[in-house]
């Protein structure tokens, strides 16, 4: 009866039209577009496409420094972003996963700065670089706050690092709460039994038991890092001298700004392809690391 | 593993306090410079405001035009929200319930989309939004938050359909509801659980999204905050007796949904992490 009521394709239509005909509209075609249009010399104005070919992603290899060096920075910032905000994260979701009097009080704190957007952490932090680390400097006379921070590149990339962890972390370790909290306490009782120390235990026995965490929260990371943005726009607007500039933003900057849409359309494709490699192939490397408890 | 509180507790207890002050150090630093005068700012930014510059507040609110921006950004964030739950639910229900090859390609389809960086069509897309006549307006950004939200909402609420027992449907199908009616009267309820979590992070996503409104509203009356705010950091750089009060506004509404939904929050990431 149910079988034969919801196999007509009125019911099909019904249910899943209105999400398909959004996600093609909005997804889909944009993107075979962007297929197309990468392989063209439009400008933004319709009426003026040419085909050209593989010309443009001839001119990001051969000649744009500027990508490249966006994508170095991009690169760099991934690494040392995803393993900070995972060890922060962690490391926060291990000691509040234990008997603490305040600890809800503070995952609550330590979380506060996810929900808050990237453009208005930036200009929040814009200020506590410029101003507060001056401040700081004057009061404790330490080198570390006398920096120009935000000025050049290297404070740059350590500024929108430092944010980004600071924003990042706190939803890390909800995930690994939850995954901690699943720990079975008798596989701990008996490694305590068997005179395993608390390091032992941390390295052999929950992290192993919290892989499937890791991969996710790995992944997030990675793909929170690689597609940085808001960040970037509010920190240091890719300054000085594009030294801080992510890829999402140089590809944003070819289109809307150097009105070079189908030169920033083959960026965003290439784009799409890296992201795509880098988060199958580490889906697939964590993946491997699961274990069973 | 019942241990008293033990002295290393208190320990651990007294440093991630510490750890947590520091965490909260920044707002500190917004919160107090944002009633000081410009002068007071400048000669020390860590200090206790002498008197409270409840002006600067005033100054921002009307500069920014807070109550607008707010306005837009809830309009916008509220109505994405509710059809964009509505409709993946729908989609995934069906997707679930009718196993056919078609509707496994297409759920195949919906997940392969979400590693698709938003960058990556976003040029396209713009394209698209002005074909259809939506550019420069709240509908087209709506639109295109329900297309972008689809695949994540559809592939959370499709893990969840599959744990949702097939008997209590087919027993109200034989008491003559319509299909249409057993997925609104039973199935959609007992979605709630999963609809707090598709709900609860589509708002943090749409709610502090920049880019894509940035490329659709152009017009300043239809700025949400995050929009507002950026065109004010431009005009106002380094005005930061009116800047800061500006930024206390513009987080004060996501902080308050936060925690008063913080429950809600933190199990929708939970559950929406492991799922995906």
């Amino acid at each position: 009866m149910s079988k034969r009521r919801l196999s007509g394709w009125g019911l099909q239509l019904f249910f899943v039209g209105p999400v398909l005909l959004f996600f093609t509209v909005i997804m889909v075609i944009p993107f075979f577009l962007g297929m197309y249009y990468s392989l063209t010399d439009w400008n933004g104005v319709a009426g003026t496409v040419n085909w050209v070919g593989l010309a443009n992603f001839k001119t990001i290899f051969t000649n744009d420094p500027d990508f490249w060096s966006s994508f170095w920075f991009t690169t760099r910032f991934t690494l040392v972003g995803i393993v900070l905000t995972n060890v922060v994260g962690f490391f926060l979701a291990y000691f509040l996963t234990k008997a603490l009097k305040l600890r809800n009080i503070l995952r609550t704190i330590f979380f506060m700065p996810n929900v808050i957007g990237g453009l208005l952490l930036g200009f929040i932090w814009q200020f506590i670089f410029i101003k507060g680390f001056s401040t700081m400097y004057d009061v404790t006379g330490w080198s570390f706050f006398g920096l120009p921070w935000l000025g050049d590149s290297v404070t740059g990339f350590w500024g929108i690092t430092i944010v980004f962890v600071w924003q990042t972390a706190g939803y890390l370790m909800v995930v690994y709460i939850s995954s901690l909290t699943n720990v079975p306490t008798e596989i701990m009782e008996a490694a305590e039994i068997d005179g395993a120390n608390r390091w032992q235990m941390l390295r052999s026995i929950i992290v192993p038991l919290i892989m499937p965490a890791v991969t996710i929260c790995l992944f997030l990371a990675i793909s929170w890092a690689f597609k940085m943005f808001d960040l970037n726009l509010s920190l240091t607007k890719g300054g000085p001298f594009k030294s801080t500039e992510s890829v999402a933003m140089n590809v944003y900057a070819e289109a809307f700004q150097n009105n070079r849409y189908g030169l920033g359309t083959a960026k965003a494709m290439l784009f799409f392809v890296i992201v795509a490699v880098i988060t199958i192939v580490q889906v697939a490397l964590t993946k491997k690391k699961e274990v069973e408890a | 593993m019942h241990k008293r509180y033990s002295g290393r507790l208190f320990i651990t207890e007294i440093i991630m306090v510490i750890v947590a002050l520091l965490f909260l150090s920044p707002f500190y630093f917004l919160l107090v410079n944002s009633v000081k005068t410009f002068g007071e700012i400048m000669s020390n930014s860590a200090s206790w405001p002498t008197a409270f510059q409840w002006s600067n507040f005033t100054k921002a609110w009307e500069l920014t035009r807070f109550p607008q921006a707010f306005t837009n950004s809830l309009v916008i964030t509220v109505i994405s929200v509710i059809i964009l739950a509505l409709f993946s639910a729908m989609g995934a229900y069906r997707m679930v319930r009718a196993n056919t090859l078609f509707n496994r390609l297409l759920f195949f389809l919906f997940i392969a989309a979400m590693v698709i960086p938003f960058q990556s069509i976003m040029i396209p897309l713009m394209r698209i939004v002005n074909e259809l006549g939506v550019n420069n307006s709240k509908l087209g950004l709506i639109i295109t938050y329900l297309g972008l939200g689809a695949p994540m909402s559809l592939f959370l609420f499709h893990g969840f359909v599959k744990s949702i027992p097939l008997e209590i449907e087919e027993a109200a199908t034989v008491d003559g509801c319509t299909s249409i009616g057993v997925f609104f009267r039973m199935v959609l309820p007992m979605l709630r659980p999963m609809i707090m979590t598709v709900v609860v992070l589509n708002c943090l996503w749409i709610w502090n999204d920049y880019l894509l409104p940035s490329l659709i509203l152009q017009r300043p009356h239809m700025r949400t905050i995050p929009l507002a705010t950026f065109s004010f950091f431009g005009e106002y750089t380094k005005q930061w007796d009116i800047a800061l009060p500006a930024l206390v506004l513009g987080i004060t509404p996501i902080i308050a949904f936060f925690l008063m939904l913080q429950r809600y929050i933190v199990e929708g990431i939970a559950a929406g992490s492991v799922k995906g």
